[in-house]
């Protein structure tokens, strides 16, 4: 625990992180840059996890593991995004939310 | 000392986040991207998880960034920049983003967590490594081995998926 931190600060630098990466999912156009914001709600998750382990329960590290695997997952899933990402790209020409509507080629 | 530390970090997390989502330039958003999952890391040493630290640094920082930055070279020019997005657009989902987290921060604080003072760290790099690789109570071997397959099959269906048909190679070149 980080002295002189309260629980508190460190939950809500998470929740506007969260909701950060919220606005972004919704304004932006560009899939890429939606997947950028995903990671940042994904990362603020983390965060809570480790937050609640090491304030809460400092004796277990459940929460610890379950960032770990998280971040495991994460790659997994940034990997078949950009995938399809640029097999999309080469369908459509284009990243652009609007223009890639059409999944069926 | 170390709540300054803590501050500063806060402040570049959510700085950057905020950067991250309004730049137009998508190159630009990938760094800053970046810059808050290293500040994200930095919270993870303070914290004593020395080993969550360091994964975030390598897989997340080093990784995943780095695969973004690719694919961002592949589909795109670097000097173009994204359109503004529409001022309804933007209102609206400031809107639901500022209420969300009203919301989610009244709720936080007026919530009272019974936080335990710690003795031992139990995070540090070799508890880690004894917990990941333990048969017995409270090990993790088998998620560990269900993640390296899950791994495994991301892999080839990223190759599966973004290799060029053969049909498609031959009319194109």
């Amino acid at each position: 625990m980080i002295a002189g931190v309260s629980i508190y600060e460190i939950l809500i630098v998470s929740t506007i992180v969260f909701f950060i990466g919220v606005y972004g999912f919704l304004t932006r156009k560009n899939l890429i840059s939606v997947l950028l914001s995903v990671e940042l709600i994904l990362n603020a998750t983390a965060i809570n996890f480790v937050i609640f382990n090491k304030y809460l329960f400092p004796g277990h590290v459940q929460g610890l593991f379950f960032t770990l695997f998280l971040i495991a997952v994460a790659a997994a899933e940034v990997a078949i995004a950009i995938a399809i990402i640029i097999d999309l790209y080469r369908i459509t020409k284009s990243v652009n939310v609007d223009e890639t509507a059409e999944m069926k080629h | 000392m170390e709540r300054i530390i803590f501050y500063i970090f806060a402040a570049a997390i959510i700085l950057f986040s905020l950067f991250s989502v309004t730049s137009t330039r998508i190159l630009r958003a990938a760094i800053y991207l970046f810059l808050v999952l290293v500040s994200i890391a930095g919270l993870y040493f303070m914290l004593g998880y020395h080993f969550l630290g360091a994964v975030q640094l390598t897989v997340y920082a080093g990784g995943i960034v780095v695969l973004i930055i690719f694919s961002i070279l592949l589909t795109e020019q670097i000097d173009s920049r994204m359109p503004a997005p529409k001022l309804g657009t933007m209102i609206l989902s400031g809107a639901v983003a500022v209420i969300g987290a009203t919301v989610s921060i009244f709720a936080i604080t007026g919530h009272n967590f019974e936080t335990t003072p710690e003795t031992v760290n139990a995070g540090t790099v070799e508890k880690v490594g004894e917990r990941l690789l333990s048969y017995g109570e409270g090990g993790y071997v088998l998620p560990f081995e269900v993640i390296s397959v899950l791994l495994l099959a991301a892999m080839i269906g990223a190759i599966v998926i973004a290799k060029r048909p053969k049909s498609d190679e031959q009319t194109s070149e």
